[in-house]
């Protein structure tokens, strides 16, 4: 008789428990999504953090179940079962729990089950979001159609860039301590301290540096990629959202690292056309004297090589293809 | 020893312990000893531009680093020079910058900041003569800029010929060779605006961004923009 009561007592325990983490689980994933789920960073900004939003709210959104049901198994144990109450069974805890097969099996099943399908969907993620925002290096996997298009382009003089033309725009954004700058080829070759992006256009940001090692994360266009001298690591995102984001440098890369950050603006087509070729007549005497347009520069010999910085040893930072065997033998 | 004994010592060794942790915390988070504030608050009457005169040099000549590269300031009350780099400016207050450099120049590792940016009119004055960009690739190069990111101020200064006799230990006279530069700009609104020379010039350093260019008042700084 006290058998098939300590029986139903278990059932009903896990019966129990198994109620309040439905109703806390379904409670928290709705809360989440209606109230937090939109303003996830980072944003919708462009469709690369719209999509990143997107998969940060489903983990979000299978977390919550597995914490909360840890935490009522947790909370549960500790009020029902707890030592200090003698002569309550422990239908699950104890010597029982650790033979209890179909416990084990379950969880390791059902979490391995969550963990495969996040991994299938991540990559899912990952290849249809174009790299996700995330740096591939010099020869992209994942690219936007026209996107080999415009970066070929970019190495003549006659790249070219028009509102309403469906075509990708081409950034470099070249780190230097402590600052970036940005070249705009189909404009030509200007560079700025400025980065302004036209809205509804694909951006392939090609990303290099001058000296250490930087990192250029545009945070709200969800778009990060190391800056490494003298390699170029593309990334792309297409605008959606009119306003001003922030880049910050996100590789520590020395005294003024905290204070390499500025404010990108993204502007209607039209006006970016306006700034670009305002911007590209007023520095054009300057831009002549930059080295021409390249996915990457070498600053100086001996730095290039990772060596020290000697004076009167010094030449222009200039384009690894063009110049990249003039540079001093010592 | 006693048990009473025993725990004495593990506690006093448990507090010194905990007293090095934090004094080592305390020491890494607390920044170096600053340099001086150089005040143009004080001189400026309201409605007034603020005029900052400072000089750039090959080597400061003295201190702990006498071969380093620097900037100094006039004190606008005492007339001396200073090696300060943390300025506080009244907000919203044209600056008329004049800047001595008495070092020689190089081509720029990145010639868009041959430039001029975000002051009066876009332009500056090299010797009296306007300018709005300089090529570092021909002359006698560029020796330092003067650039404040977050304003957007980016003004190269021309380098003096390095086969001149250069002056070696600050603060330099207006007799030695020397290159003058002027422009003005704008501060805004209040608050901490980084600024800094934007050429390697701390020679024997990595990339040539260590030394006098990674340290407090030698060649970078703060405009503390006040109300």
């Amino acid at each position: 008789m006290s058998t098939e009561n300590s029986m139903k007592k278990e059932t009903h325990h896990l019966r129990r428990m198994a109620t309040i983490w439905i109703i806390l689980s379904v409670a928290a994933d709705l809360l989440f999504m209606f109230w937090i789920a939109p303003h996830v960073p980072p944003g919708t900004m462009t469709d690369t953090a719209r999509a990143n939003q997107f998969d940060f709210n489903v983990l979000f959104l299978m977390a919550f179940p597995v914490l909360i049901g840890v935490w009522v198994y947790m909370g549960y144990a500790i009020v029902n079962w707890s030592a200090k109450r003698a002569g309550v069974p422990e239908p699950i805890g104890g010597p029982a729990a650790r033979g209890n097969l179909k416990a084990q099996v379950s969880w390791i099943v059902v979490t391995s089950v969550i963990v495969l399908f996040l991994a299938g969907f991540g990559t899912v993620a990952l290849i249809g979001g174009k790299g996700s925002g995330g740096g591939e290096g010099p020869n992209p996997v994942w690219m936007p159609a026209g996107s080999a298009k415009a970066e070929t382009a970019a190495l003549t003089s006659s790249a070219s860039w028009t509102p309403g033309s469906n075509q990708v725009l081409v950034v470099q954004v070249i780190g230097q301590q402590w600052q970036f700058t940005y070249r705009y080829p189909q404009f030509g070759g200007f560079e700025s301290p400025k980065l302004i992006i036209p809205n509804n256009t694909e951006i392939a940001f090609n990303v290099t540096s001058l000296d250490v090692i930087h990192s250029f994360w545009a945070y709200q266009l969800s778009v990060k990629a190391d800056a490494n001298p003298q390699q170029n690591d593309v990334a792309y995102a297409k605008t959606d959202q009119l306003g001003n984001f922030t880049v910050r440098c996100s590789e520590l890369c020395g005294i003024w690292h905290g204070a390499m950050f500025n404010y990108g603006k993204v502007v209607t087509p039209s006006d970016f056309q306006n700034w670009a070729t305002s911007t590209e007549a007023a520095n054009a005497a300057n831009t002549k004297n930059l080295p021409p347009f390249a996915w990457t520069y070498v600053p100086d010999a001996n730095g290039a090589a990772g060596g020290y910085y000697i004076d009167g040893n010094v030449t222009p930072y200039s384009q690894v293809e063009t110049y990249g065997a003039k540079q001093p033998t010592s | 020893m006693s048990m009473r004994g025993r725990l004495a010592t593990v506690l006093g060794l448990f507090l010194v312990a905990v007293g090095l942790i934090v004094w080592s915390v305390a020491a890494f988070l607390t920044p170096g000893t600053p340099g001086g504030v150089m005040d143009f608050t004080k001189t400026h009457a309201p409605g007034q531009a603020v005029n900052i005169t400072a000089q750039t040099v090959g080597s400061i000549g003295f201190g702990p680093h006498p071969t380093w590269v620097s900037y100094l300031v006039k004190d606008p009350t005492t007339g001396k020079w200073v090696q300060d780099t943390t300025w506080k400016l009244p907000a919203n207050t044209t600056i008329n910058m004049t800047i001595y450099n008495y070092d020689s120049g190089s081509p720029l590792r990145n010639q868009q900041l041959g430039q001029v940016l975000g002051t009066t009119n876009g332009k500056a004055t090299l010797d009296g003569t306007s300018f709005s960009n300089y090529n570092s690739n021909t002359g006698d190069g560029v020796g330092h800029t003067f650039a404040v990111p977050s304003l957007g101020v980016y003004v190269p200064l021309a380098g003096v010929n390095g086969n001149a006799t250069l002056c070696g230990v600050a603060p330099c006279h207006v007799n030695q060779p020397h290159r003058t530069v002027t422009f003005s700009f704008r501060t805004g609104a209040a608050g901490s605006y980084r600024w800094q020379c934007f050429v390697p010039c701390g020679l024997g350093y990595l990339y040539g961004n260590g030394g006098g260019m990674s340290t407090q008042n030698y060649m970078g700084g703060f405009l503390e923009v006040v109300r």
